[in-house]
């Protein structure tokens, strides 16, 4: 028996996260804000697991927040921006340069043709009429706040996101 | 060295199944193609890339409604494994800390392991070699708790020392303590408060 | 949430209806069964389904969905009957005793409806729906709860009628189950033992769904329970940043930290102020939101910097305005999309084309679309709804653009669980690919924007152009080259735009540019700039408190103080002066949130609403720090449905007729569209005989496109399926695994049968009901060959509730056939 558990022990390789670089994160799923361990070894996410330090889950995750490992590593990501253009049976994969230049261009049309700066009692009311927003609490509360300035900027009103639903 | 085991408390398991998925994450297992059966029970047996899995057990009852339990199941890491001992090729052994290991190039598949299992446990892979849980070994030498433990939310699932773990449940009171000295005293042991077999265990 | 998710392990009564935490929020069951184990606190459980929280429960029973006021209203009138209110608490911190207009008249008066309905506009004039006033403009009082005028009295005078026998019928609950119920819950109106209220959208998604929560609050009111450790009301949301998501502005209806967005007829600053900003006459009342001036000038100075200034309105010009009294909520956008009124969309994170009730109704409406920008992880049914099913792409004009976004460990920033905890997460590793974080994405678009209004010209380019935008390195272009979420955070916690000599708050001086300790320091002078009010104290000059990692729990009730950071003022219990007397003394020692330290003259514990000395001191002051009038209010006069919940029923409903009025059925304010989606089934339609309800599961996830893509959790819950009693299985000849068709008269799906005892046919009003229940996880796109089946929105109708127009997903009628 000895000379088995002695042969097991070699085979072992390494633990996959030793010397591994750790941070933590909080689930990007429901709202008890788990805090997790994220394994990271050649910039790639290698382990993911509870983070004991945390007074919410104490180590411990549901298997949604266990399963963030084949969130981190995931093959069906889209990875590159996709243009569908007018009646087109298909995706086409555009640059960023070349998409983000064509929304810009396409907003400030959109803008500038359904702007209302009064209303019919005369009131100022400078709201675009032509663009409404929906999104997100997928994003961080940084993204969530700027995101709010330039929509409001831009004078969109209508700026929903799913709490409404 | 004492001997560690895992007590499973059935009273506590909210059924979330965070230990099938942290199992599979820390072993790196892929997930089995599945279909739903008509029932939430998935995968609907162990298989050489699912160590665990979590029973459904609904049971009606006529005055309390209902009995919704979830019972998990795996490798028991018997004190004294029969596969272990049937195996004739050395492949199954027992580490100090009483996990029920194997080695999986000695393995020729003959699949006596899984017949002299009294829990059927037991699975092989596409080249017909043994496939189980090993109580997360690499994890327990790193001093970590195996990977189902440490994610149970509700510590259905508790890692520790095993002579502790049955005092602990013994003191919290609970009526049986499954695998206490069954095939010498399992690894994993149960803490329950009706007979076993409303859990379904054998 | 009041409390925290740690905070139910205080409780002595665990009561979650509307919620499922046990497969939602898997691990705040941690801190439940503690309670049950540690305090031998009860669990009740109250859901169509036997759930897996069920599982856990002292007591479960199904209701029929879309009955809690019944069950609700019933324990209000059991409490008072059986005198089993907290006196002291209902008297001192309630509106109970407060006289209202002689002139306001009840359903049970109207047949139905409250005082002041247009039977024509279905609308309220809530004239009558105010209190009486004395020589000084406030509230007339009667401390003995006696006038039949006062809130109490007509409280009791409006839920006489539900009775157990009445709610038994309308529920479908067995008698003595509820009165189980309410006796248990009963108990926790002593001093000494507390409940806590948990739920979530198996509350919100109905008609009624706000007077729900109403009638909850009406509950812990009377039993003295908000405020408490242990206790509050508790709305467990559904996403990891759905909190932060509404605390920074991201609905039509409110700014930052819940500042009111504007309308046309505020027309300037100081009407918005005079608006927005309350006020009141009850001298013991801090009216909190009298600082309102302070919050939106110094949010209007974190947008406009520089150019913001006293003599144009801070720029307040900029911000735009809908028009009085315009709802433009979710279903409202999507209801006008379909009408095709707009060119251009923007879906940010997000899945309508499944997460929408009704969603065919939005499939068909993003065809109306010139051009539709989608950001996410992942392709989903939105971003490819030109080519989902029973779609012909070459008659589709819409333009769209899938820009793919980093995940949550690829960035780095905050977000705010459900118990207003701020904490903040790294990057761990780069995002793959060409994938950006959503804030370099922003900045990118932003950039373009403004570059094309400062080459161009155009409509109105100043709130682009002067917009304050400092969030990283720029490079020669003057684009920044990658967005620093610290620098945004620091702009949210807010900062001194001139140097203070002496801050009339602790007459310390302060320098430009310093981040602002609180929003205690906040100025109405354009002094200081502040993104989010409510965020203020978040990032100070200590650095960033969100990321704190502290231990410590001093008080052993697991606030955890130094952990993260939590608005307001990293307040861990809101409303915890009501959990003391009028003295500051805890009504519980045992579990003091805060307590008034006499020899110090001030609060200890956690951060008290308001540092205030207690009501009956000198200076002392109420608790309810945000209501005008200072205390907790179970007359609601706010609502737009009545200022008492009443029990209506769903728009589709298996009854032909109201229980006990004979002039309304359902909510008669719900806004009820018109477009040929918008299909109601008729009330006891035979065509479509089962109430149907959607839900989740642990393993999945909203529309599922974090779930259906990770393979793990995909195999433990691979397809749709449809849950349904052993009964009717019998009735319809279907078997556990048969694939059957579930249809409404607006949509139909298949999904695979799970026959189960743990649904059961109820009795409602001589009537046999049956429940199936079905997860709104799936969709066409993912698993990529469709096994997975579509979305149970397809079924769902697009009515929402009447104060909030969130849809009524939990009870909608349906039928179901073996294939």
């Amino acid at each position: 028996m000895e000379k088995v558990l002695q042969e097991f022990k070699e085979s072992l390789k390494e633990t996959r996260i030793k010397d591994a670089k750790v941070t933590t994160t909080i689930c990007p799923y429901c709202s008890v804000g788990c805090s997790i361990l994220v394994y990271v070894k050649d910039g790639k996410v290698i382990n993911i697991e509870g983070d004991p330090e945390s007074p919410i889950n104490q180590g411990t995750l549901c298997p949604k927040g266990a399963s963030l490992y084949q969130m981190a590593n995931n093959p069906y990501r889209a990875t590159q921006p996709l243009y569908r253009a007018p009646f087109s049976k298909e995706w086409q994969t555009v640059t960023w340069d070349w998409a983000l230049d064509r929304i810009a261009r396409l907003v400030k049309e959109t803008r500038d043709a359904t702007f209302v700066q009064k209303n019919e009692k005369g009131q100022v009311v400078n709201r675009c009429e032509g663009i409404a927003h929906v999104g997100s609490a997928a994003l961080d509360n940084e993204e969530c706040y700027i995101l709010q300035k330039l929509m409001r900027a831009l004078g969109l009103v209508w700026i929903e996101h799913q709490a409404r639903i | 060295m004492s001997r560690k085991a895992l007590l499973i408390i059935p009273e506590l398991c909210i059924g979330c199944r965070a230990c099938q998925v942290a199992c599979k994450s820390w072993n790196q297992l892929p997930a089995e193609e599945t279909i739903n059966e008509g029932t939430h029970e998935n995968p609907t047996d162990l298989t050489a890339y699912t160590y665990n899995r979590i029973k459904f057990i609904e049971k009606p009852l006529n005055e309390k409604g209902i009995k919704y339990l979830f019972v998990s199941q795996r490798c028991m890491h018997c004190g004294e494994p029969l596969c272990a001992e049937v195996c004739p090729t050395e492949t199954l052994f027992v580490s100090e800390e009483g996990a029920v290991l194997y080695l999986k190039e000695r393995c020729i598949g003959c699949g006596l392991c899984r017949k002299a299992c009294p829990y059927d446990v037991p699975r092989y892979d596409e080249n017909g070699e043994i496939s189980k849980c090993h109580l997360c070994i690499d994890r327990i030498w790193e001093g970590l708790e195996p990977a189902c433990a440490k994610t149970c939310p509700t510590s259905s699932i508790k890692f520790g020392e095993r002579e502790e773990l049955i005092n602990e449940a013994k003191k919290k009171g609970y009526k049986i303590i499954y695998g206490e000295k069954d095939f010498g005293g399992l690894g994993v042991i149960f803490a329950l408060n009706e007979p076993p077999e409303v859990y379904e265990l054998p | 949430m009041t409390n925290h998710y740690i905070d139910f392990k205080n409780a002595d009564v665990i009561l979650v209806m509307g919620a499922n935490p046990a497969e939602n929020h898997p691990v705040s069951m941690k801190w439940i069964l503690k309670a049950k184990e540690e305090r031998g606190a009860k669990l009740i459980v109250i859901d169509p389904r036997f759930t897996k929280t069920a599982s856990k429960a002292d007591l479960y029973f199904p209701i029929r969905s879309g009955t809690d006021i019944a069950f609700l209203g019933g324990f209000i009138k059991y409490i008072i009957d059986n005198e089993l209110y907290f006196k002291d608490y209902v008297i001192h911190y309630t509106d109970a005793s407060f006289l209202v207009d002689p002139e306001f008249k009840l359903p049970d008066d109207l047949d139905g409806v409250f005082s002041g309905f247009n039977e024509i506009t279905r609308t309220y004039d809530k004239a009558t729906w105010k209190f009486q006033l004395d020589e000084n403009g406030v509230p007339k009082k009667d401390p003995t709860l006696q006038d039949p005028h006062c809130v109490f009295q007509l409280l009791k005078r409006h839920f006489a009628r539900y009775t157990i026998d009445m709610v038994s019928e309308i529920t479908g609950a067995d008698k003595e189950k509820i009165e189980a119920a309410y006796k248990i819950m009963g108990e926790t109106g002593k001093p000494n033992k507390v409940l806590t209220v948990l739920y979530a959208m198996g509350w919100t998604q109905h008609t009624i769904g706000a007077q729900i929560v109403r009638a909850v609050s009406i509950v812990q009111l009377l039993l003295g329970n908000v405020g408490m450790a242990g206790g509050g009301i508790n709305a467990l949301r559904g996403e990891s940043n759905v909190q932060g998501a509404c605390d920074n502005g991201l609905l039509f209806h409110i700014l930052t930290g819940y500042n009111p967005a504007p309308s046309a007829s505020d027309v300037d600053l100081k009407t918005y102020i005079e608006k927005y900003t309350p006020q009141t006459n009850e001298p013991k009342s801090t009216n909190w939101l009298s600082n309102r001036p302070k919050y939106i000038i110094s949010y209007l100075k974190a947008l406009y910097g520089d150019h913001a200034t006293s003599e144009n309105d801070y720029c307040y010009e900029y911000l735009p305005k809908r028009e009085d009294g315009e709802s433009l909520t979710w279903l409202e956008l999507f209801d006008k999309m379909y009408e095709g009124k707009f060119k251009g969309f923007f879906a940010w994170g997000q899945n309508p084309a499944c997460s929408t009730s009704n969603a065919n109704k939005v499939r068909k409406a993003l065809a109306k679309l010139d051009w539709m920008v989608a950001v996410n992880l992942w392709d989903n049914e939105t971003a490819s709804f030109w080519r989902g099913p029973e779609m012909n792409p070459e008659e589709i004009k819409t333009e769209v653009f899938f820009l793919p976004c980093a995940s949550s460990v690829e960035k780095e920033g905050s977000i705010t669980n459900s118990g207003r905890w701020l904490q903040w997460r790294y990057e761990a590793v780069k995002p793959p690919g060409e994938c950006l974080p959503d804030a370099d994405i922003i900045n990118e678009l932003y950039f373009r924007i403004k570059k094309l209004y400062e080459t161009e010209g155009g409509v109105f380019p100043e709130p682009i152009i002067h917009l304050t935008w400092e969030y990283g390195k720029k490079n020669q272009e003057g684009k920044i080259e990658h967005m620093n979420p610290h620098l945004i955070a620091k702009e949210m916690n807010g900062y001194f735009v001139t140097d203070i000599l002496e801050h009339p708050l602790d007459g310390k001086s302060y320098q430009k540019g310093q981040q602002i300790p609180n929003f205690l320091y906040l100025m109405d002078d354009g002094s200081t700039a502040c993104g989010n009010w409510l965020y203020c104290g978040s990032y100070t000059e200590e650095g960033n408190m969100m990321a704190r990692r502290g231990q410590e729990d001093p008080t052993g009730l697991g606030m955890y103080p130094n952990w993260a950071w939590c608005w307001p003022l990293n307040r861990r219990i809101l409303y915890n002066r009501a959990s003391v007397d009028p003295e500051g003394k805890p009504w519980d020692p045992k579990r003091a949130v805060i307590k008034w330290d006499e020899a110090q003259s001030k609060w200890i514990g956690d951060v008290p609403d308001g540092s205030a000395p207690p009501l009956a001191k000198e200076g002392g002051k109420l608790p309810f720090i945000l209501k005008p009038l200072g205390v907790g209010a179970i007359f609601g006069p706010g609502m737009v449905d009545g200022p008492f919940p009443t029990h209506y029923e769903p728009p589709e409903s298996p009854l032909t007729k109201h229980p006990f009025y004979s002039k309304v059925f359902y909510n008669p304010v719900i806004k009820i569209f018109c477009t040929p989606e918008d299909l109601l089934a008729a009330c006891g339609d035979e065509k479509y005989p089962y109430i149907g309800s959607t839900y989740r599961v642990t393993e999945h996830w909203q529309t599922g496109l974090m779930t259906r893509t990770t393979d793990w959790l995909r195999e433990l819950e691979p397809q749709n399926f449809v849950e349904l009693s052993v009964e009717l299985a019998e009735e319809l000849g279907i078997k556990s695994g048969d694939k059957v068709i579930v249809s409404s008269c607006r949509g139909k799906i298949w999904a695979i049968a799970i026959v189960t005892p743990r649904i059961k046919p109820l009795k409602v009003m001589g009537k046999t009901v049956h429940f199936v229940g079905l997860p709104w996880h799936y969709g066409w796109r993912w698993p990529e060959d469709g096994r997975g089946g579509d979305n149970a929105n397809l079924l769902t109708p697009s009515v929402g509730d009447a104060n909030t127009l969130c849809p009524s997903t939990k009870v909608f009628m349906v039928n179901i056939e073996k294939i």
